[in-house]
């Protein structure tokens, strides 16, 4: 059976273009209390042009947005075979719990006394996420992995000006995602880059070389992009600490671990973790993001604030009181709605399930890889954990690039893998199917890239001229990037 | 291994830059194989004029629909110039790398260090010598 099929899509303009003067949503009552003189009582904040907002009907709204869900892709349409992203499935039961009205209702300013279920719910998040990752605490705050990021670099920054004692440098490996650099720079370090070995794995020497006393932290991600296992993680963990720097542990591909193996005993000293990755909360359009920071007890005066404690007579409250504090990150307690999902995630599954998740994330990655050997380029040989990476190098001669190969997988209703990353392969193609995929499942997708391949071979004008199916042909992406048109405005010449 | 267009009149760094020396001006930009490998380039970050540059250190930023990648000093001097026309057109830089694409111009501080620089049989043999590495 085939993935994807001919359909009908619909065409649709923006608000702003089916707008009818005085068109509404909804029809107010006559005015029944005095009316004001809004321009004297606003002053100099009144309005005298009325906003330009489209007018439109109940009915127009509703069809546009639904139109609009039409062109989407989403996990719940099919494999979204995303590297780096663990584009899992999110199970339904997340929703149901996070629409539990004494978690979807509460307010962050409730007085803790009233929201003692919630706490514990994050109280006890605190620790899944400590005891799966091998660390002591962990501020659930951030609200999204790249902020995690920040704020563990962050408390590096403060733990190392606490002791009197300033660095300047980060290390950070060729293969590293583009967060991690940004995360140094943020904070003020300049970022030293280690290359990898020809092995794809970060080696010791490498690390010995680049560490001194002016390197702050190493930052580094286990399995890494490649998809494999720095076996030589405790030994560099080991390097960097005798040198008085830190290890920084970007959780991106923690799915490969759970219940196998933990960050903190390797040697990790703070990561972050990705609830839409590892803890099946939406990711991107589907949701707030996530990105709780856990430490060793070493960096714990310096996370962000509010913790949630507990008393000896089990009631929960904000702890503020922490005066060596990174200070705080969100306005209020983080994007708590994914906090319980994840929790219920968590629960949900228990230690044996998530155990048994990486198992199959990691047997679906190596499956795929054994049955696309041969039509793709492998770069780094050997069995990898839950992603795997492969390169348009065999496919060179009929000059058919990645780029064609992910538009030509959209034809076939698959949403690309990520391609041209990690940067240390030339044309990379990063799949990540995930624990969700069924074996019928993998094998559909792995025979449509065998399909492509050998269309590739037969026919190399047609996978470039992909996709072919889509409402849209191939965008100019060049285009879209050196002159962008971010927003709409009611005459373009203005 | 492509077809690249390496001038025999200019020096090569082994970080794709390319460098052209006149009375202590040296004018730097990146090569056709580092152009080819990037794609269409949409945006170049170039450091201020009155900048130091530290050899090997890296001074601005190039992006491609498919990659960014950080752009390395060949040698260390102060920027004298920048081409602020690559903030409009980007495209120069696919389009006539060796001219219209060039990104600074910088006094340089040591004139030997440009010994360290590649000629053109260099640096095409530094450009086989990592494709032969990938495989």
């Amino acid at each position: 059976m085939r993935n994807a099929t001919r359909g009908l899509a619909y065409e649709e303009a923006l608000l702003f273009e089916q707008s009818q003067p005085g068109r509404r949503g909804v029809d107010l009552p006559a005015l029944d209390v005095p009316e004001v003189d809004a321009a004297a009582l606003l002053g100099q904040a009144f309005r005298e042009e009325p906003a330009e907002l489209p007018e439109l009907s109940e009915v127009d709204v509703i069809r546009h947005f639904t139109r609009l869900s039409t062109w989407n892709a989403a996990v719940d349409l099919g494999l979204y075979p995303l590297g780096s992203c663990t584009m899992k499935y999110n199970p339904k039961i997340n929703e149901r719990l996070a629409r539990l009205p004494g978690f979807a209702l509460a307010h962050p300013h409730s007085p803790a006394a009233q929201v003692q279920g919630l706490l514990q719910l994050i109280y006890e998040l605190e620790a899944s996420l400590a005891a799966i990752s091998g660390l002591d605490r962990v501020s659930l705050q951030p609200a999204a992995g790249a902020q995690g990021e920040l704020a563990g670099i962050m408390m590096i920054r403060a733990y190392h000006e606490s002791r009197g004692e300033p660095r300047h440098k980060v290390m950070i490996p060729d293969s590293a995602h583009g967060t991690n650099p940004a995360s140094a720079a943020l904070n003020g370090y300049d970022v030293v880059s280690v290359p990898s070995g020809s092995d794809g794995l970060l080696h010791p020497e490498a690390v010995e070389a680049a560490m001194n006393g002016d390197v702050a932290a190493l930052m580094i991600t286990n399995p890494n992009t490649l998809g494999l296992f720095e076996t030589h993680i405790g030994r560099v963990c080991e390097i960097v600490h005798a040198g008085g720097g830190l290890v920084y542990g970007d959780g991106a591909n923690l799915n490969a671990l759970l219940g196998h193996s933990r960050p903190g005993d390797m040697g990790i000293d703070v990561m972050h973790f990705n609830l839409h990755k590892t803890f099946s909360t939406p990711h991107g359009g589907g949701g707030p993001g996530a990105g709780p920071v856990g430490v060793k007890e070493i960096l714990a005066p310096f996370l962000p604030v509010p913790l949630v404690a507990r008393d000896a007579d089990g009631q929960y409250h904000w702890d503020e009181e922490r005066p060596q504090t990174i200070g705080r990150l969100h306005g209020n307690h983080g994007n708590v709605g994914m906090l319980v999902r994840a929790y219920a995630y968590i629960r949900s599954l228990g230690p044996e399930g998530l155990r048994r998740c990486t198992e199959m994330a990691v047997l679906n990655a190596n499956y795929l890889l054994s049955r696309l050997r041969g039509a793709f380029h492998v770069p780094f040989e050997g069995s990898v954990m839950h992603e795997c990476v492969l390169s348009d190098r065999l496919l060179a001669e009929t000059g058919v690039t990645t780029l064609d190969v992910a538009k030509r997988l959209i034809d076939h209703g698959y949403h690309p893998p990520t391609i041209y990353f990690p940067l240390v392969v030339a044309g990379a193609l990063m799949i990540e199917p995930t624990e969700s995929e069924s074996r019928e499942s993998l094998d559909r997708f792995a025979d449509t890239l065998l399909d492509i391949v050998r269309e590739t071979h037969e026919d190399p004008q047609a996978v470039m001229a992909a996709p072919q199916r889509t409402r849209l042909s191939r965008l100019d992406e060049t285009r879209a990037a050196r002159r962008p048109v971010l927003r709409w405005q009611p005459d373009p010449k203005e | 291994m492509g077809d690249y267009e390496i001038p025999e009149e200019l020096r090569y760094s082994r970080e794709d830059e390319w460098t052209k020396s006149e009375d202590g001006r040296v004018t730097i930009g990146v090569t056709d194989y580092a152009q080819q490998q990037l794609g269409d380039v949409v945006f170049v970050e170039l450091p201020e004029v009155g900048r130091s540059l530290e050899k090997g250190e890296p001074f601005g930023v190039i992006e491609s629909v498919k990659t960014v990648a950080d752009l390395y000093a060949p040698l260390s001097g102060e920027v004298l110039e920048i081409n602020e026309a690559l903030v409009e057109a980007p495209e120069s830089v696919n389009d006539d790398c060796y001219g219209e694409g060039w990104m600074v111009v910088i006094s340089i501080a040591d004139p030997a260090d440009q010994s360290e620089l590649l000629d053109r049989a260099g640096y095409l043999q530094h450009i086989k010598d990592r494709a032969d590495q990938d495989q």
